[in-house]
């Protein structure tokens, strides 16, 4: 009979396994890689050393690279405030009763499922120039010519409309859950000392939900941060580096230039910026959570 | 009041109305789409219903029974599904452990887990792409391009999730039960399947359909780690972008049929599903 810890180990050891092949080899490998220039087309296709760190003191002044991160920064910043004022209304008129409740409920959940790239296509079939209602409508209707191949701001907010199309729906959800499970006490010793509507949402509802709040932050900014399939299946990127994001830029620099030295250093500076963001959000996390002992 | 009441519910649900329509609007034109010949689709979209008997079913045909995309789509199927089974199957031992035994560094190794999750796929494609195709090597032999290294890396990110939802659901079973069982002589395998199995039932139900959706979404390391024999139906859907006059009508069908599973599953157990989804985040 095995003892009783080592059964234990014995459980966890596939996981474990696969976690460190599948996720932390490949993370030292690019950490080790990064430090090379190497480009398998090249006339030496070998791992060559030119200098400590050379391709993170190239990323510093690579403006494309430095503004595909800020244009992440950007994108996640914006859809985040859009998707989280639109699903806490939603998941406030989601608690009081209306006609048709769960009927609007379900179709509410249908893009959650959908797969990135599907949700893309579903997207380049509405909105492309020749094809899609969306721009002919615009243009009869309001006089507007939508034309993202072309248009670099449209491009963005396509983007940005797209992705709000597609994860409000988990916003809503989560903080209805939340806000389903929030105790009844509160509200009414509130309604007995005659706080009015506003006062109740500001000073107990909001504070209530802040650790949900966080939590759907953290998930949603972690996700947009690495958005690269309904930008590349609707926009390719362009036009231009209109929507480049981080995912997509190292993508290219890899696969299409074959950049393999240069494309890890900027795998890791990603990887580095996204670990720091979490760091932050969960270190505010814990401070609340002291705050409230 | 009465009357003020009844004018928020008449807004709440026109708000919701319009809503509805955004989200279906698009699909619907999808939807549409895919039953059209190229002619039809020619000039000023025409939004009125197809009937039945003038539906271009060689929007379907042409990729799924002359073309590739059965492959895929069988593809699709062996992947998610082996995938969603061996990530419950290793998710449930894990948890297992980590709720059970008093391991040591047990809250790290459920945190470090967790970070897989989190961390963007893309910063990992090129050594996934490099390991795949030459490091990990048996003989002749690599995971590039096969169905193996597909169900084997999505484990990266499915099994921290299910690792998650599980562990709430066999905290919550009684240690006593198990305590019990052994005195009585029974061995791991029997109280995972007389006790620890039935009791999570439905936890092992979400996860394994959530495993399946994320393994069956999945497009960017899919579209890196294959070229010719494992390409999944996500992958194939991207090679409508590329070529220039872009069959319109086969791309929605496409995009159609690879929504399907995710529509069923959320019909048959909507609840969980959404359960599943946003239930580690309320928790937390």
């Amino acid at each position: 009979m095995l003892s009783k810890n080592k059964t234990g180990w014995l459980l966890l050891s596939p996981t474990i396994i696969i976690l460190v092949l599948a996720g932390l080899v490949p993370f030292f490998y690019v950490l080790y890689v990064g430090f090379f220039q190497w480009n398998p087309l090249a006339v030496d296709p070998s791992l060559q050393f030119d200098g400590f760190a050379s391709n993170y003191r190239r990323l510093i002044f690579d403006e494309i690279f430095l503004e595909s991160i800020w244009r992440s920064i950007k994108f996640s910043v914006v859809t985040l405030s859009i998707e989280l004022t639109l699903g806490f209304l939603l998941a406030l008129s989601l608690l009081s009763s209306f006609p048709l409740k769960s009927f609007f409920r379900s179709v509410h959940t249908l893009p959650l499922v959908i797969a990135p790239i599907v949700v893309g296509s579903i997207f380049k079939l509405f909105t492309v120039q020749g094809l899609g209602p969306l721009p002919h409508i615009l243009k009869d209707y309001f006089g507007y010519t939508l034309n993202y191949g072309l248009n670099a701001e449209q491009a963005f907010w396509m983007i940005v409309i797209m992705d709000v199309w597609h994860w409000t729906p988990f916003v809503t959800l989560t903080l209805l859950a939340g806000l389903s499970a929030l105790p009844q006490d509160p509200y009414e010793s509130a309604k007995i000392d005659g706080a009015n509507n506003f006062q109740i949402f500001t000073y107990i509802t909001i504070p209530m939900m802040v650790p949900v709040l966080i939590v759907v932050i953290f998930i949603r900014l972690m996700d947009s941060l690495k958005i690269v399939d309904e930008v590349w299946m609707l926009t390719g990127g362009g036009p231009g580096y209109a929507t480049r994001f981080t995912g997509i830029h190292i993508w290219k620099e890899v696969f299409e230039k074959r950049y393999y030295g240069l494309g890890s250093a900027m795998s890791i500076l990603y990887l580095y910026i996204t670990i720091v963001i979490c760091w932050v959000l969960y270190s505010v996390m814990v401070a609340r959570g002291k705050n409230e002992d | 009041m009465k009357t003020k009441k009844t004018f928020t519910k008449i807004g709440t649900t026109f708000l919701w109305s319009l809503l509805t329509i955004i989200t279906l609007f698009p699909i619907y034109w999808m939807i549409l789409v895919s039953t059209r010949t190229p002619v039809e689709l020619f000039g000023k979209p025409d939004l009125s219903p197809t009937f039945f008997e003038k539906v271009h079913w060689k929007n379907f045909t042409k990729p799924f029974i002359d073309g590739i995309y059965s492959d895929y789509l069988f593809n699709s199927i062996i992947v998610a599904t082996s995938n969603a089974a061996l990530v419950t199957v290793l998710a449930l031992m894990a948890t297992y452990a980590l709720s059970r035994f008093k391991l040591p560094g047990s809250e790290s190794i459920f945190f470090w887990t967790m970070t897989n999750r989190m961390a963007p796929p893309a910063a990992f494609l090129l050594p996934l792409f490099l390991l795949f195709s030459t490091v990990f090597k048996f003989g002749d032999f690599t995971l590039f391009d096969t169905k193996i290294g597909l169900i084997l890396l999505y484990c990266v990110f499915n099994l921290p999730f299910a690792i998650w939802l599980l562990k709430g659901i066999i905290d919550g079973i009684p240690r006593e039960l198990d305590e019990a069982m052994i005195v009585d002589g029974a061995n791991l395998f029997t109280i995972f399947r007389k006790l620890i199995i039935p009791l999570a039932a439905p936890g092992i139900a979400v996860t394994s359909l959530l495993s399946f959706l994320f393994a069956w979404n999945e497009y960017l390391l899919a579209s890196t780690l294959t070229s010719v024999y494992a390409r999944t139906i996500p992958t194939g859907l991207s090679e409508f972008v590329t070529t220039t006059g872009t069959n319109w009508g086969t791309m929605a069908a496409v995009a159609l049929v690879s929504m399907l599973p995710a529509l069923l599953f959320l019909f048959a157990v909507q609840k969980h599903i959404v359960a599943g989804l946003t239930f580690g985040a309320v928790k937390g």
